[in-house]
């Protein structure tokens, strides 16, 4: 047999057909649906007289537009047009039978964090959603990936894509992370060596020993923003520390049906001599806390630098960073340790799970924070419950941090969590675009850590002098 | 779905790099329930002031470029989140076309869905086309979909590559999911095989 790439052992699981010209219909394990996608794709099933092929393969859980302020279950209290999106998700979930977890419900969260924490998500599916982030998933070495809403209708309809196989990329991080150096850094270091496009047209496989060495939280943190790297997927091989998470998890098999998973998912890892397309190769050690300065994913620089001028680049990107340093307000030549914030937000479906916290609680314990608004935003009821009972929710209040309740919140603001024009946040989301967070709003994104850091002393901070 | 055959229109310049899909319709057009109406708020923040007048340097407020058909765009247009509000859009403004030297994939595949054509050309011809697309509303560029041609107002012509299903679909107007209906013995199958082979799923 011809060696193979984990994405082509995943792909060749799943195609339901091919054509001769290399188009194929790809099977969907899991469907994941929120508010905001999914209602022009349930209608369209209703005009045309159609039905959700595998309604038990499809979840739903409102997320992007639920306020993170108590009395949300009440409609009154959301506008009105994000009160009639959740209204629609609960009949569309209601009227086509499938899995749904409601705001009232304490499993509420957002989409990308509900679907591991159920266990809906396992090692060598194929998973989707109308998020482009549903790259998270690729954590659990499953091909998941972002899809438009008419593809959202396609797989409702089908339980199938129709899809091009992509090319195989693979990123390796080699040695050990150093102290204060976490996922997001990793990632955000990946995404300034390639740019936002570099992944474009690939699958990426993150690999190497600081991959291995990370926890699910973590490796869902890289998979995240892998879509940030242009790559609609990214892929982490499964080991003992994904069995280990996804057993006992309520949707995860059991007994019988556990062994026979498991079996099947220790072949799941690219062959030692699997060609590949495109590689990276970056050293663990080289990486340091990181942040953004921009208004792209790719505009990254270690906490220890300045403000590029924009004349050091070279080509379209040239007038892309004045552009940038003009909206975020910032002038080249300024250490980015002296950039001042105003806000402070932790959670998404990058960083909004309970590791996240956790390291947040750590820089936290025992200060005050020196921004004008900071606020945590669990990436779900259980993670916030969990959190209230290991007391870090404690630490997060006597610190000055708001304690939310669960969703996608300020990451891209479609509820009233959002930054005023001008406002200067330290997110641990995944994007800085031009008003993401609200707009005029000035987005640096950053690990958990270096967020609460900032959340400290009112400036971007290298978190090791912290520690 | 709108076939798409031959197009000849304005073509508005935006020479701007990484495009992301925030741009191009912002988060707070994503709340409706529909897929028409959006053509208004387009490139929303970068169209109007934060009380709503039009500002006038944006491209697609120029007396040239309100008719626009067609987009030339910097690299990597459309990255970032997947809505397709953004083709959505752009469709309902009257864009036919985006030309850039690459797109973001969902995006990519979105437009077709959409009756829309992105075309990707190597970075000197894009350049081309943006100088032309530059002349404003007397320089229409002609899109030839059957033959993969784009025509400069010059009469340059630029082939472009394509996939060959997704071409079909668009100069047939073609419906994926009825397609798909047609191949559901083969879904059965499989569905049926992966509930032996995994019964987990």
């Amino acid at each position: 047999m011809s060696p193979k790439t984990l994405y082509d052992k995943i792909w060749d699981a799943h195609v339901a057909h091919e054509a001769d010209d290399g188009t194929c219909l790809l099977y969907i394990d899991r469907h994941l649906v929120h508010e905001v996608t999914s209602p022009q794709a349930f209608e369209g099933l209703r005009m045309t007289g159609r039905t959700v092929r595998a309604p038990d393969k499809t979840i739903a859980v409102p997320d992007h537009n639920v306020p993170t302020t108590p009395g949300r279950d009440d409609p009154k209290n959301m506008t009105e047009d994000s009160a009639i999106q959740v209204a629609a998700l609960d009949t569309n979930a209601k009227e086509f039978g499938i899995h749904y977890y409601p705001v009232s419900d304490v499993r509420q969260g957002i989409v990308h964090i509900v679907g591991p924490e159920q266990g809906w998500t396992l090692p060598g599916m194929t998973v989707v959603c109308g998020d482009s982030h549903t790259a998270t998933h690729g954590a659990f070495g499953a091909l998941a990936h972002g899809i438009g809403t008419s593809e959202v209708e396609h797989v409702l309809a089908t339980q199938t894509l129709i899809q091009k196989k992509s090319k195989n990329m693979k990123v390796e991080i080699t040695g050990k992370l150093a102290p204060g150096v976490t996922a997001k850094d990793i990632v955000l270091t990946i995404i300034g060596a390639t740019g936002t496009a570099g992944g474009t047209g690939y699958v990426i496989e993150y690999c190497g020993e600081a991959i291995r060495d990370l926890s699910m939280e973590g490796r869902m943190t890289i998979c995240n923003m892998a879509i940030e790297g242009g790559a609609r997927a990214g892929l982490i091989a499964p080991d003992e520390t994904t069995f280990q998470y996804c057993k006992g998890r309520p949707h995860a098999p059991k007994g019988a049906q556990w062994e026979a998973a498991l079996n099947w998912w220790k072949t799941l890892y690219s062959d030692d001599d699997a060609a590949w397309d495109k590689v990276l190769t970056i050293r663990a050690e080289d990486i340091a806390p990181t942040v953004t300065w921009g208004t792209s994913p790719e505009d990254v620089l270690p906490i220890t630098a300045s403000v590029p001028a924009a004349d050091s680049f070279t080509g379209g990107k040239v007038g892309a960073a004045q552009r940038a340093l003009d909206y975020m307000g910032l002038t080249a030549g300024t250490p980015l340790r002296d950039v001042e914030i105003d806000t402070v937000f932790i959670g998404s479906c990058t960083n909004g799970r309970i590791e996240d916290l956790r390291a947040a609680a750590a820089i936290l314990k025992g200060k005050k924070i020196a921004v004008k608004r900071a606020m945590i935003v669990p990436g779900s009821g259980l993670v916030r419950a969990q959190a209230e009972e290991e007391g870090l929710a404690d630490i997060f209040k006597e610190a000055g941090f708001e304690w939310r309740l669960a969703g996608c919140s300020m990451c891209l603001a479609m509820n009233p969590d959002q930054l005023a024009p001008g406002e200067r946040c330290a997110a641990t989301s995944n994007r800085n675009f031009e008003g993401r967070q609200g707009r005029g709003g000035r987005t640096h994104l950053m690990s958990p850590a270096m967020a609460a850091a900032a959340a400290v002393t009112g400036k971007l901070t290298d978190v090791r002098e912290l520690m | 779905m709108e076939k798409f055959t031959t197009l000849s229109g304005i073509a508005a310049p935006m020479p701007l790099i990484n495009i992301d899909t925030d741009m191009i319709i912002p988060k707070q057009f994503l709340k409706t329930i529909k897929r028409s109406g959006l053509g208004v708020n387009l490139f929303d923040e970068m169209r109007y002031d934060d009380d709503g007048n039009e500002i006038p340097d944006f491209v697609l407020n120029k007396p040239a470029y309100r008719d626009a058909q067609i987009i030339v765009a910097g690299d990597n247009f459309g990255c970032g989140s997947s809505r397709e509000h953004a083709p959505w859009a752009i469709a309902d403004f009257g864009i036919r076309c985006v030309i850039s030297t690459s797109f973001a994939d969902i995006f990519y595949n979105n437009c077709f869905k959409n009756g829309i054509l992105p075309i990707v050309l190597p970075a000197e011809q894009v350049e081309a086309l943006m100088k032309d697309a530059e002349k404003g509303a007397n320089a229409r560029i002609e899109v030839d979909l059957e033959k993969q041609e784009v025509t400069s107002s010059e009469g340059e012509t630029y082939s472009f590559e394509l996939d060959a299903f997704k071409k079909h679909c668009l100069l047939n107007g073609l419906d994926d999911i009825g397609l798909t209906m047609e191949k559901v013995a083969s879904i059965d199958t499989f569905e049926a095989e992966a509930a032996q082979s995994r019964p987990w799923i």
